[in-house]
Formats: structure tokens, sequence, C-alpha cells
């Protein structure tokens, strides 16, 4: 089977089952905006949202991780989670499956991560294909994450009163297949697909000025441009955008001493290349000083050194960057000010 | 096992987990600095490249990266020379004799020996660069036939924050090396030159095109001394430098010690004048 098809009223039912199987996470609503949160109530379950505060990185690079566990005396060290549980991340957004994608490309380069990797390894993944826009901040049809692209078990796409479930992997076909209420995709349904997604098109355009590949262009010659300095008058160095971005993983480690100051944990924490001592070392010297500095090192993440390195853009257009920025800045006024001062 | 297959396999499996390493010895070298010697558990030998890094783990205190400055062809142990800056190394300065560290690495490229066989190299450290050179200088002290000409180029602030007393002292009695030494400021006790590091440079005899400058110090210190190597015609690729950055993970991933696209920990610390100039303005060692 390559095509499911699931009633929206069967929809409780097989969260319920998913529940059954797995640890299951999905999106809920918080006050006005959505979270991904472990499912109590399978009919608090949301699937028509705008992309959650942060995204689902929590669960495979959680905000504070442990790294190893350790005795002063007598010295012993040793790995801090030996079991890693099942999961399912349910109800994600295209953007942040392309997230994914671009976390695992850094956690598997040699030396892997090996915390990442054995979390990742439990998780099975299944997204929702946005058919409207979430609202204006999000540029995913510039970087082309509006579509699948892969990185999935199991893909749905919402068709009136049904969805239909493309199965992307046998971990994913295990989840649906043996249910009377899950079946195989009839033609006509598969033609509709074929028909929204026409439709789509005609929603989703392009939010850069320029394509891609002449957004690469312009930042290989904007290292020096004056856009950086208006971006870093007005960031406020508060690290909201690297916080919620999909792609950034810059982390630091921690050590916690219990109260007997003999045995501890090492912890790895998110950290921010926006944080003003990030870059700097014990001898004082600040090899990036400048909030615009800074806010270019993280644009440079996204659209040019990850290009050069794994051909990948590390913007997955989810538009949470702008959407937390306390300062106001967007990232497509940032790319599409940057396009302009090239044309000149 | 041999010991290099261990710490592969470690790195491989347990990237974050430092070994077990004792003190074997600790000194006090001048009033900021101090010596250690440590062993590794079962007393495996590091068997790094001179010019790369570990990670040194006091529990409670987290990490810091810190050269190595002693040669792979010193066994059994290795040796590490600390400033106290701050928090981690005031804690580290404590330690004594017998007390336990963690270890994690060696981490990074290091100088490019094998490149540099048969060449000639000439050192220029200045400050605590000493630090990891003397890793490279103890090598090719080692390997002395491999090499051509060697000469070492050293500059401190004062007299009293001159490194590795004992041994310059050998360094400039043997013959095969030429030894000069210079401090920024004259005082009573030194009788040797006055000036900074730069002012070495045009005096010294080379052959350009056969010449490696290997050169380690306070970022401030490169581009002034790359701005006399290149005087002197050596090329960009011959020209090294080891780039101090604030490592936390070593593996390429933390973020921290980036320089543009590029990882210091794995990529570096070494690079050659030739990697800098392909940075657009984020290296301060890059000369203008």
């Amino acid at each position: 089977m390559k095509y499911a098809i699931l009633k929206k009223s069967d929809l409780n039912h097989w969260l319920k089952h998913l529940k059954d199987r797995a640890k299951l996470y999905a999106v809920r609503k918080k006050e006005n905006l959505f979270v991904f949160r472990p499912v109590k109530e399978v009919q608090d379950v949301c699937l028509d949202y705008i992309p959650t505060i942060l995204p689902p990185k929590k669960y495979y690079f959680p905000q504070k991780e442990k790294l190893i566990k350790f005795s002063v005396q007598p010295f012993k060290t040793a790995k801090a989670i030996d079991k890693f549980e099942d999961f399912i991340l349910f109800g994600v957004h295209t953007c942040d499956i392309a997230g994914m994608q671009c976390m695992d490309v850094v956690f598997r380069e040699v030396p892997e991560d090996p915390n990442y990797l054995n979390r990742k390894d439990k998780m099975t993944i299944i997204g929702i294909e946005c058919l409207k826009y979430c609202d204006q901040y999000a540029n995913c049809t510039s970087m082309g994450n509006h579509v699948p692209r892969g990185g999935y078990d199991l893909m749905m796409v919402d068709l009136g009163d049904k969805l239909i479930i493309h199965i992307n992997s046998e971990k994913g076909e295990k989840l649906v297949t043996g249910l009377d209420y899950i079946k195989e995709a009839t033609q006509g349904q598969m033609d509709l697909l074929e028909s929204t997604r026409e439709e789509k098109k005609k929603i989703f355009k392009e939010e850069f000025t320029g394509p891609l590949t002449k957004v690469y262009d312009t930042f290989d010659k904007s290292f020096v441009s004056s856009v950086w300095k208006d971006v870093g008058r007005k960031c406020v160095a508060c690290g909201n955008c690297t916080a919620v971005c999909p792609t950034c993983y810059c982390f630091d480690t921690q050590d916690e001493l219990d109260l007997s100051l003999n045995e501890g944990i090492r912890y790895r924490i998110w950290n921010s290349c926006q944080m003003d001592d990030f870059a700097k070392v014990a001898g004082r010297e600040d090899f990036r000083k400048g909030r615009d500095n800074r806010q270019k090192h993280r644009y440079y993440r996204k659209f040019k050194y990850p290009v050069d390195k794994f051909n990948r853009y590390f913007c997955t257009g989810c538009g949470r960057c702008t959407r937390a920025c306390m300062a106001e800045i967007s990232l497509v006024e940032t790319v599409n000010s940057l396009l302009r001062e090239e044309k000149k | 096992m041999l010991d290099r297959e261990i710490l592969l396999e470690k790195m491989r499996t347990t990237p974050y987990l430092p070994m077990k390493a004792k003190i074997i010895e600790a000194q006090m070298v001048t009033s900021k600095e101090k010596f250690f010697r440590i062993q590794l558990e079962n007393k495996i030998n590091l068997g790094h490249t001179p010019g790369q890094f570990v990670m040194v783990s006091i529990f409670g205190f987290e990490e810091a990266p810190i050269s190595v400055c002693s040669s792979p062809s010193d066994k059994g142990y290795f040796e590490l020379t600390v400033r106290s800056v701050g928090v981690f190394t005031d804690r580290l300065h404590k330690l004594e004799k017998g007390d336990l560290v963690g270890i994690r690495g060696p981490f990074g490229r290091g100088f490019p020996i094998d490149n540099m066989f048969g060449y000639d190299v000439m050192i220029v450290a200045g400050g605590l660069g000493i630090v990891p050179l003397r890793s490279l200088i103890r090598y090719i002290m080692s390997n002395r036939n491999d090499f051509g000409n060697v000469q070492i180029l050293l500059g401190f602030k004062s007299s009293k924050e001159l490194l590795f007393e004992e041994e310059n002292k050998e360094w400039m009695k043997r013959a095969e090396i030429k030894f000069n030494c210079t401090i920024d400021r004259a005082d009573s006790e030194w009788k040797g030159n006055v000036g900074l590091i730069t002012t070495l440079i045009p005096g010294v005899d080379i052959n350009p095109a056969r010449t490696y400058a290997v050169v380690v110090g306070p970022p401030i210190m490169y581009k002034f001394v790359i701005r006399e190597l290149l005087k002197k015609n050596i090329p960009d690729h011959q020209i090294i430098v080891s780039l101090e950055r604030r490592m936390r993970c070593g593996l390429g991933k933390c973020g921290h010690c980036q320089v543009e696209g590029v990882y210091v920990c794995q990529s570096g610390p070494v690079f050659t004048f030739n990697d800098l100039r392909k940075f657009k303005g984020e290296c301060h060692e890059k000369a203008v």
C-alpha cells in the first residue's frame, strides 16, 4: 500500500491506537499559539495550526539533555542515558521535517553524535501537508519546503472529510495496516490529491524576490553590507530567533553536582550565537563582536555555510525567527534587502 | 588493541565521555602558568600530532580545550602548560600530583609534520604560543634528520613570563638549531634582545621556497608576523598558524569555535595562511 485513507471521524481512534504503540507527541493550542506536547486527550490534537512556538527539535535535541553522569571520588563516568524510548511525532509540518533533515546531516557527520542519533532512531514522523499559508511570516515556498520532500514515515493531506496518507517507510506502514478504518486509497482519491495540490500552487508563491540560487550568490557577495548594520541596530540579542529555529543546534555543556558535591550530571544545553559571550575565549578576545556580526553569522548559517558544506539550505521557511523577534527583524525583508542591494 | 584504536573507538561510541587520567607531575613554571604531566588510564598513549588539543574535564567545572605541549615521541604520558585565566583554569591550578582529571581527545588537525618533511622550519612563538609549539619543537628534536635548517624565534612580554627556560637553554646550545629570543620590555635581569617578535624576522636568513614558518601567539600578533613573513616571500601555504577559539565539544557541532563556515576544533586549530585568505572577514588573525 502506498496511499491510505482515513475518515476524519476515525482520527481519534487512530490517535488512540498510536498512543498505545508509543509515546505520542502532537500539537495543541496554547492560548492563541500552538505547542507540541505529549498527547493526553486525543481530542486536543490540532492539525490546523501555525508553526508551534518551539519546533519539534525539543524531542530529539532537548533544551537540556543529560550527556554523562560522573562522580568525583572515586572518579567515575558513565553514559547518562542507556535506553531511549520509542516516540511518534504527529502532525509535523513539512518545514519542520526539512529542519530534521538538516539536523540529521549535522549530527551524522563524523564524529557522529550518538545522543542525537539514538533519539532519532526511536522516532516516527507523521507529517501533515499545509494547504494554506500559516501567516505572513513564512517563506516556505522560496525554500521549497511547502511540499513534502521525504524525511517522514507517513504524510497526511486533508481531503475535506478524509485524510489521505502517503506511506513512506515500513515503520509508517505498520501504523496504518491491520486497522479496519484505514483503507487503501482509491484512484478517485488519488486524483483528488492531485487536484488539491494543483489548487495549492495558486496560493503558495515565492516570498523572496529572487530564486534561491540568486539568494546564495547574493550572500556570497554580501559579507560587507549596510543591511547587517541595519539588522544589528534593531537586534536586542535576546536569542529568540535561534531558540525557535528548527535548524539551530549550537550548544553549551554544563555540570550540575548534587548536594553531596560528589556526584553529578553533565548536561548539554541550547546556546545561541546571538549571546555576546558566545565566541569569547578565556583571554577575553571576542571573535564575533557586535550584534550586526552575530546576526550576519546566523543568516550565513542558513543561506551560505551549510550550502557549501552539505548542499542544503538551513532555513526551512517556517517563519519562526520573524514571528518570535522582539525587534521585528524579518527574515524575508532582510533577504530581499540583500537581493535589492545586490541589483544596484 | 592499539592505543590509537582504543581512542578512535571511544570517539565513535562515547565522544562525550572523558577518560580517567592522573596528574603525575605538577609544578608552577611562572607566576601564572602551571605545568602538568598526565597519564591516561592504563598508560594509553595519547598518540596526538603536535598542535592538537585535548578537552580537560574537572567535574563540577565543565571542560576546557588545552593544547598539548609534549611530543608524541614522549611516550606513556603527555604534558600541558596552563595559564590561570578563569574559573576552570583557576581550579585546574589547584590540582597537584596524584589528582585525577578527565580527558577527551586528541582533537583537531595538528601541524602538517608530514608535509614539512625535508623542509627548513622557522618557528615563531609569541607568549603562550610556545606551548603548542614546544610539542612541535620536541618532535623535530627527536626526528631531527627529517628536517632541514631549524630556527626558533621566541617572544615574551617580560623576562618573568619566559616559559620552558631550561629547555630554551638546551635549544640554544644545540648547534643545528638557531635560537633567538626577545622580550617586549627590557628589565634588569634580561641580557638578550628587546623588542617585539616582528623585529627578529627581517634579520633571519632563509630560503623562502624551502621554508615552513609556523606561527603561534596571541590573536593580535598574527597579522604583524604574517606581514613580515610575506615580505620574506614565504609562500602562503607554507605559513602555518594555530587559531585560538572557544571549543566546547571538539566534535564540530556546538558552534562556539566557528570561523565563518569552518569549525576550528575539527578543521583546525592549525591552518595555512592560504586557508586564512579564504575567510571573508571573520578571521581576526588574517593579515590585511
